[in-house]
């Protein structure tokens, strides 16, 4: 039987270089879907036609001969902005959900548990019906909108929490009341919308999709989501801690109200950020994490960075498909994440072999 | 390095938990708290703990008031096991471990981190678990993880909550000797709040006996374990001998037990039941 010290570092270390090669793994699984999924369409220009479209443009130094003009505006104005989108979207909503989970004890916490997805429809439909009414709709009139309601649902939750001693119940208790109340208010708004122009563009942004996905959304999304992920697995140990619960970890010297406050911004943020652009995109935030604690365990250093790779992957996989599966139509990828992602987690709940929750 | 515990009160609300309490520990020294459920003996190690918000200059180390100190410093002093362990998503015994070492590192691990952990493990006797998943643990496993836990913060004051009520008799007695053999070098001392009487009698260099949220008794077992003591915090009467060693020895005497017996018949439609004692 192993027990001595240095068979125990040894064997850590070995646990720790299988948790690397399992992100490794994944990441490189990542970028073969992403290239996979950049020839495959209506018009579908081959693999290498799509790396040197890439290349083209992102290494212009380099003086490739230019491809074809069709194969540039498919690839770089059309497919690779949305391939991008869901990469950074899946990235930052599982980074987000694993985070919020472990730092309120939960396994069932996600932007829709905590009021965050339905203030964003609130803001958006509120912006639909002013635009639809007042002037002509202004793409940014209902991100904007969308994302300063999520900041606003942040806001009440944490002054109610507040009041109850910031307990993780009460943040989650606040999240559903608040996200119920936001949920009310979109019906009413499509109720009395005047148009049903108007009704239609909102049950349409609450579905969720990446086909508005352009180089300039992209931009704006990407260094937020980047720098709340860095921000998120920097504090990874102050989130392992907080599972062991508040008392235990103010014996470890963490502030865990301090620690919860903070991540309660840099989730919704994030979060916000992502889907004020793209409509309500929900399930993957909820369900990528859990996915990645059965592959690599609860060590938050190892399973931010696991979650995030993990909900890119399921949001391109999902985006992929229902770009496909009924051409000419596309389905949302709100819904095709369930539908493949329901029984695909239901699997692995089933056949699991390391616990990841209780 | 000395614990002083000046003059601490405490109230939920307006609930008042624990009055006027005086103690100090030295380095060296296992110090229990005894006293019935609600006496206030889990509340006074968490405040001692800072868990629970005391007022200034309650609880000193070495004359400074530590509710001045920084939380990760104080972490770094006091180390503490509560009496249950959660763990909302399960993590490896290692990983648990390595927990304690959180005052000490920022995000990447480091060797001495790393020996700390592995050596704690081994010193417990439970590095064959190291790679196990906590929560499926037994109750014993999971108690000597918890230790090993606080061991690896390595705190000159170990403050555990109970650490025996849950174990059986051989995992009571081996995690008391684990503490008892802690203070042997007299560079750590340890608090720890007990229920069962004898065991406190036998380890414990001192006791300290609450009711109601105030020091009824403290001193050596043989001191505060008395009759007397014991029926005026618990409200039962004991026999009290001693062992060869001078510890005394507590033996309940159930004299209200007819009183129960019998009023089972109002409540339940049963005879009392005579019942026989084997040897008699």
């Amino acid at each position: 039987m192993t027990t001595t010290t240095a068979d125990l570092k040894k064997l850590y270390n070995k646990d720790r270089k299988k948790k690397i090669l399992v992100i490794f793994s994944i990441f490189l699984a990542l970028i073969t879907t992403a290239l996979i999924s950049l020839s495959l369409g209506a018009a579908s220009p081959r693999i290498g036609e799509a790396i040197t479209v890439i290349f083209y443009k992102w290494f212009p130094f380099l003086h490739i001969d230019p491809p074809s003009s069709l194969a540039i505006t498919i690839i770089w104005t059309i497919r690779l902005p949305r391939i991008v989108m869901a990469l950074i979207a899946g990235a930052g909503l599982a980074a987000a959900g694993a985070t919020m989970q472990g730092i309120l004890r939960n396994p069932l916490v996600s932007s829709y548990v905590l009021g965050i997805s339905s203030a964003a429809g609130f803001g958006a439909a509120l912006a639909i019906v002013l635009g639809v009414s007042v002037a002509a709709l202004s793409g940014y009139l209902v991100v904007g909108n969308a994302f300063i309601f999520c900041l606003l649902a942040m806001v009440i939750v944490y002054m109610i929490a507040r009041v109850r001693g910031m307990s993780s119940e009460s943040v989650i208790l606040a999240g559903v009341a608040v996200g119920f109340l936001f949920s009310a208010l979109i019906s009413l708004i499509q109720y009395i919308s005047p148009t049903s122009n108007a009704v239609q563009a909102i049950v349409f942004w609450l579905m969720g999709g990446l086909h508005t996905a352009t180089w300039q959304n992209i931009l704006l999304c990407f260094p937020l989501v980047a720098v709340a992920v860095i921000l998120m697995v920097l504090q990874a140990w102050n989130i392992n801690v907080m599972s062991m619960g508040e008392e235990v970890a103010v014996s470890l010297g963490v502030n865990s109200k301090r620690v919860l406050a903070i991540n309660m911004v840099l989730e919704t943020t994030v979060t916000a950020g992502i889907i004020a652009f793209t409509g309500i995109i929900g399930f993957v935030d909820l369900i990528a994490p859990h996915i990645a604690r059965m592959f690599i365990g609860n060590d938050y250093r190892y399973l931010i960075p696991c979650s995030a790779l993990m909900g890119a992957f399921m949001l391109l996989a999902a985006d992929t498909v229902g770009r496909l599966i009924m051409m000419p139509t596309e389905i949302p990828v709100g819904i095709v994440t369930s539908l493949l992602g329901v029984p695909f987690f239901i699997y692995l709940l089933v056949r699991k072999r390391r616990r990841s929750f209780n | 390095m000395k614990l002083t515990v000046n003059n601490l009160s405490f109230s939920y609300a307006n609930v008042s938990i624990l009055k006027n309490i005086d103690l100090a520990v030295g380095l060296g020294e296992l110090v229990s708290i005894v006293g019935p459920n609600g006496s206030g003996k889990s509340t006074l190690l968490k405040c001692i703990n800072h868990i629970l918000k005391t007022r200034q200059n309650s609880i000193l180390i070495d004359g400074r008031d530590t509710s001045k100190f920084d939380i990760k410093e104080l972490s770094k002093l006091m180390g503490y096991v509560p009496q249950t362990s959660i763990s909302a998503f399960p993590f490896t015994v290692f990983d648990v471990v390595m927990m304690g070492r959180k005052p000490y590192i920022h995000w990447s691990i480091g060797e001495r981190d790393n020996e700390i952990v592995a050596q704690m493990l081994e010193f417990l006797g439970i590095g064959h678990l190291a790679m196990r998943q906590f929560p499926e643990l037994s109750g014993g496993e999971q108690q000597k993880v918890i230790i090993a836990r606080a061991l690896a913060q390595q705190s000159q004051f170990l403050l555990l909550d109970e650490p025996t009520s849950s174990l059986d008799i051989k995992h009571q007695l081996e995690i008391l000797c684990i503490l008892t053999g802690l203070t042997q070098s007299k560079e750590r001392a340890v608090i720890v709040t007990m229920h069962d009487l004898n065991l406190a009698s036998r380890f414990s260099d001192h006791m300290i006996m609450l009711k109601k949220g105030a020091i009824y008794a403290r001193g050596k077992p043989e001191d505060v374990l008395t009759a007397q003591s014991i029926e005026d915090v618990y409200g039962i009467k004991a026999d009290v001998s001693l062992s060869n060693s001078g510890k005394p020895i507590i033996t309940p005497i159930v004299s209200n037990f007819n009183e129960f017996t019998s009023r089972i018949s109002l409540f339940f439609e049963e005879k009392p039941k005579e019942i026989k004692h084997e040897n008699t």
